[in-house]
């Protein structure tokens, strides 16, 4: 049994968080980049050149990227032959979190449902995380890491079709809840899209969907000829940057697809801003 | 599409030759409040209450930053979805504040305030927080400091870039650009 020392996991999560409130993902930038390129449209031209502009200068200046830091949000992988010597992993994941967005001057944004007291000095500074673990073969922690803002997220939406549904149904929702979404959640987007599973699953695997690296395509020829549709009827919709009107309204459509009960179709859609900030790293 | 300088206080001189689309650099004195602050600021003007800071001509800002570093003024200070502050901006614009900045759509009833009291819906790029955030020379809490990030800041700007989203005559930039480059299929 591989031992990890919970400080190492703590320094790991605490690294990734600062890095990522700065740092745009290189894959982000290069998508805005032949974005930007492509837009046909002068005033969304201009918006994502401020995008990239302001990633230059919080990338020089080790400022945050936006003001909204995001929920820290996780996908941990743990080996079955290892374990944490010092203290639980969960904890381990929320201290590291902590202390990344206080010495990193991001923002602290976890309140109550309803009094909206913000949690920093009660819970913990932005916490507690939003982590979803898995256990896998080997001896290995792999943490997956996202900073999930709050506007794209207000405009994600869940839904169970009858199975007749199909892809059509499917496609159709997709365009219907980026339509309304207008430019509320921040375009250029990526699509995180949720399809099978039960209804919490496909929600799960939306959110997954949206830590893939931008320049990969789906390994199913099925789903990511499916993922090129939906983003030809995005774009077509004529959002632009910012909501201003243009032609890139979607960077890309990421589908996460699983079994499911034959009664059922679940799908899922979560929508990441232009902010793309997802990291990972193997312990 | 034309660019203008323009400093606060605005008048409706300023506000009516403004159209959807224009870029417009912004200076001097603008006030950040969010759903909380808004709240608490419509309630202070229907009981007849003195406000923390003069709405005659004045620019809100929908915005929590981050927690500045030190020496700055302020953290990244991008800004927020303003649907949220829609039920709360028609009485400010009753009541003398002449614009906003936000990002994303607003409501009819925000819109028509606008056409009925000169009040002009500026758009800034979202998630462009560090950009934005650096041309804020000074900040200062002037109310609310319980809320945070939600705090009222009293902040001064130079050369704040923003878009003309909804004018004085009813137009809305979101829906021509949206219009314009919308595929049919």
């Amino acid at each position: 049994m591989r031992e990890i020392e919970f400080d190492v996991v703590v320094k790991a999560v605490k690294d990734m968080i600062m890095h990522c409130g700065t740092d745009l993902p290189q894959d982000t930038y290069d998508a805005l980049e032949t974005a930007m390129e492509n837009e046909k449209s002068p005033v969304s031209k201009e918006v994502i050149r401020q995008i990239l502009e302001n990633a230059n200068i919080a990338k020089d200046e080790k400022r945050p990227l936006c003001q909204d830091t995001g929920l820290a949000v996780f996908f941990v992988n743990v080996g079955e032959e290892v374990r944490i010597n010092g203290g639980l992993l969960r904890d381990a994941i929320n201290k590291g979190t902590a202390q990344g967005y206080e010495e990193g001057y991001l923002r602290a944004s976890t309140c109550e449902p309803f009094s909206r007291a913000n949690l920093k000095d009660t819970v913990g500074y932005n916490l507690p995380a939003i982590i979803h673990f898995d256990i896998v073969a080997g001896d290995k922690i792999d943490i997956e890491y996202a900073a999930k803002g709050g506007g794209s997220e207000n405009v994600s939406r869940a839904r169970v079709f009858p199975p007749a549904a199909g892809k059509d149904g499917i496609v159709a929702y997709v365009k219907e809840v980026i339509s309304d979404a207008g430019g509320n959640p921040c375009p250029p987007i990526t699509v995180g899209v949720g399809i099978g599973g039960t209804f919490e699953k496909a929600c799960i695997s939306s959110k997954h969907a949206l830590f893939r690296n931008l320049e990969t395509k789906n390994p199913d020829p099925e789903m990511a000829e499916l993922e090129e549709r939906m983003l030809t009827e995005i774009n077509n919709l004529g959002i632009g940057a910012m909501g201003m009107g243009g032609t890139k309204t979607a960077l890309a459509v990421h589908i996460e697809s699983n079994p499911c009960h034959i009664a059922s179709l679940p799908v899922s859609v979560n929508v990441q801003c232009h902010s793309s900030r997802h990291t990972h790293i193997t312990i | 599409m034309a660019t203008y300088t323009l400093t606060t206080p605005l008048t409706s001189e300023d506000t009516k030759k403004l159209v959807a689309g224009d870029t417009v650099l912004l200076n001097g004195t603008i006030y950040t409040a969010r759903d909380a602050a808004h709240k608490k600021l419509v309630d202070l003007i229907e009981a007849g209450e003195e406000l923390p800071f003069d709405l005659e001509g004045s620019i809100i800002y929908f915005v929590g930053p981050t927690p500045p570093k030190p020496g700055d003024p302020i953290g990244s200070a991008g800004p927020t979805t303003s649907y949220r502050m829609d039920t709360y901006s028609p009485t400010m614009l009753k009541n003398g504040s002449k614009g906003m900045i936000g990002k994303g759509n607003r409501n009819q009833a925000v819109k028509d305030a606008c056409v009925e009291y000169d009040g002009i819906y500026f758009g800034a790029t979202g998630g462009a927080g560090a950009l934005l955030g650096k041309q804020i020379r000074s900040a200062e809490v002037i109310a609310y400091p319980e809320l945070g990030p939600e705090a009222v800041r009293k902040i001064t700007v130079e050369n704040f870039p923003v878009t003309v989203v909804n004018d004085t005559k009813g137009n809305d930039l979101y829906q021509m650009g949206r219009e314009q480059y919308e595929v049919k299929s």
